[in-house]
C-alpha cells in the first residue's frame, strides 16, 4: 500500500472512529463507514490539510470512497 | 457566568453604535476583539479605548472576497482561532418599492445578507474543525413585521433568519450554534435621522415605554455568545421593548 493510501486510511479511521480493517479500498464513507454529508466535508477538508492539495468542490463531489480519495489525491501529487 | 475568556470575537460594523456597543461588552466578557468596518479611524479609535485583546481589521464586505480574507486577518492579527462572529454590519436604503431602484434592492442584499453568510462559510472550517463555535447575525423587527420603505431590508433581514436556522441544523451535530438577535427600535445615527414626532410615536407604541439602546442589544449577543448559551440554536431573540412579540 503507497504511503498516501496509509494516511488516507489513517485519516478516515480517526475522523470517524471506524475499526481500521473495515476502511478498505472500496468502503463507501456514507454507506458502508457511517458518514454524514458534513462527514464527507470534513474528511476533504483534513485531506486537503494533510496533503497540502486543494480539491474544489466539483471534485469532492465525487469523492465517495476511500478508493477515490487516494486516486485524487496520488494524482495531484504526480502532477 | 458568561464569560469569554481566550475566545476570539469577530464584530463586523463595529464602527457603528450596536457594533461598538457589542464589541465592548464581548471585551468586558474576556473575550478579544476583532473590530470590523469600512471607517478606519472610528476602528483604531474603539480599539483604543479597549486597549489589550483588540485588532483592527477593516473591510469592505461588497467585495466578495472580503469575507474569507477578514476571517483570516482576524486570526493572524489575534494569534487566535475564531470562535465567535457577529454578523453585525448592515445598510439601508430606503424607499418604496415602486421607485426602488435594483440597485438599492441589489447592494442591501449584498451587505446585509450575501456578506454574512459568506463570513458564516469562512468562519465555519475552523469551528468545524474546533467542534465549538457561535455564529450572530444581527436581525431586525422589521425582517420579522415588514416597514413600508423597507422592502430590500426587510427581506434581507428576514432572510439571516432563514440562513440561521439552516446553518443551525446543518452544523449543530458540531456543537456549533447559529443564532439571530432581533432588535426593534435603537437609538443610533441609523434611527436618528427620524423626526422627533415619529421617534415618540414609536416609543408609545413599545410596551416597554422607550427606544433601545445598543447596550440592550449587546447583552443578548453575550448570552447568546457564551457557554451556558450552549442548547440554543436556530433561535431569533428579539429584543424590542414588547413592540413585537413572535
Amino acid at each position: 500500500m503507497s504511503e498516501i493510501a496509509d494516511r488516507v486510511k489513517k485519516i478516515v479511521v480517526e475522523h470517524l472512529g471506524v475499526e481500521e480493517s473495515k476502511v478498505t479500498p472500496e468502503a463507501s464513507f456514507i454507506d458502508d463507514l457511517g458518514a454524514d454529508s458534513l462527514d464527507t466535508v470534513e474528511l476533504v477538508m483534513a485531506f486537503e490539510e494533510a496533503f497540502g492539495v486543494e480539491i474544489p468542490e466539483d471534485a469532492a463531489e465525487k469523492i465517495s470512497t476511500v478508493k477515490d480519495a487516494i486516486d485524487y489525491i496520488e494524482k495531484q501529487k504526480a502532477a | 457566568m458568561f464569560r469569554l475568556d481566550g475566545q476570539l470575537a469577530l464584530v463586523t460594523g463595529a464602527s457603528g453604535g450596536i457594533g461598538a456597543a457589542i464589541a465592548r461588552a464581548l471585551h468586558k466578557q474576556g473575550a478579544t476583539v476583532a473590530l470590523s468596518g469600512t471607517r478606519r479611524e472610528a476602528l483604531d479609535a474603539l480599539a483604543a479605548e479597549l486597549g489589550e485583546r483588540a485588532v483592527v481589521c477593516p473591510a469592505d464586505l461588497s467585495d466578495p472576497a472580503a469575507p474569507d480574507a477578514l476571517v483570516a486577518a482576524a486570526e493572524s492579527a489575534s494569534g487566535l482561532s475564531l470562535a465567535i462572529l457577529v454578523n453585525n454590519a448592515g445598510m439601508t436604503r430606503d424607499g418604496l418599492a415602486l421607485r426602488m431602484k435594483d440597485e438599492d434592492w441589489a447592494r442591501v442584499m449584498e451587505v446585509d445578507l450575501t456578506a454574512p453568510f459568506r463570513l458564516a462559510r469562512a468562519a465555519l472550517k475552523g469551528m468545524l474543525r474546533r467542534r465549538a463555535g457561535r455564529i450572530i447575525s444581527i436581525g431586525s423587527i422589521v425582517g420579522t413585521t415588514g416597514n413600508g420603505g423597507q422592502a430590500n431590508y426587510s427581506a434581507a433581514k428576514a432572510g439571516l433568519i432563514g440562513m440561521s436556522k439552516a446553518l443551525a441544523q446543518e452544523v449543530g451535530s458540531r456543537g456549533i450554534t447559529v443564532n439571530v438577535v432581533s432588535p426593534g427600535f435603537v437609538a443610533t445615527a441609523m434611527t436618528d435621522v427620524l423626526p422627533e414626532e415619529q421617534k415618540q410615536k414609536l416609543s408609545a407604541a413599545i410596551p416597554l415605554g422607550r427606544m433601545g439602546t445598543p447596550d440592550d442589544i449587546a447583552a443578548a449577543v453575550v448570552y447568546l455568545s457564551s457557554a451556558e448559551a450552549g442548547w440554543v440554536t436556530g433561535a431569533t431573540l428579539h429584543v424590542n421593548g414588547g413592540m413585537a412579540m413572535s
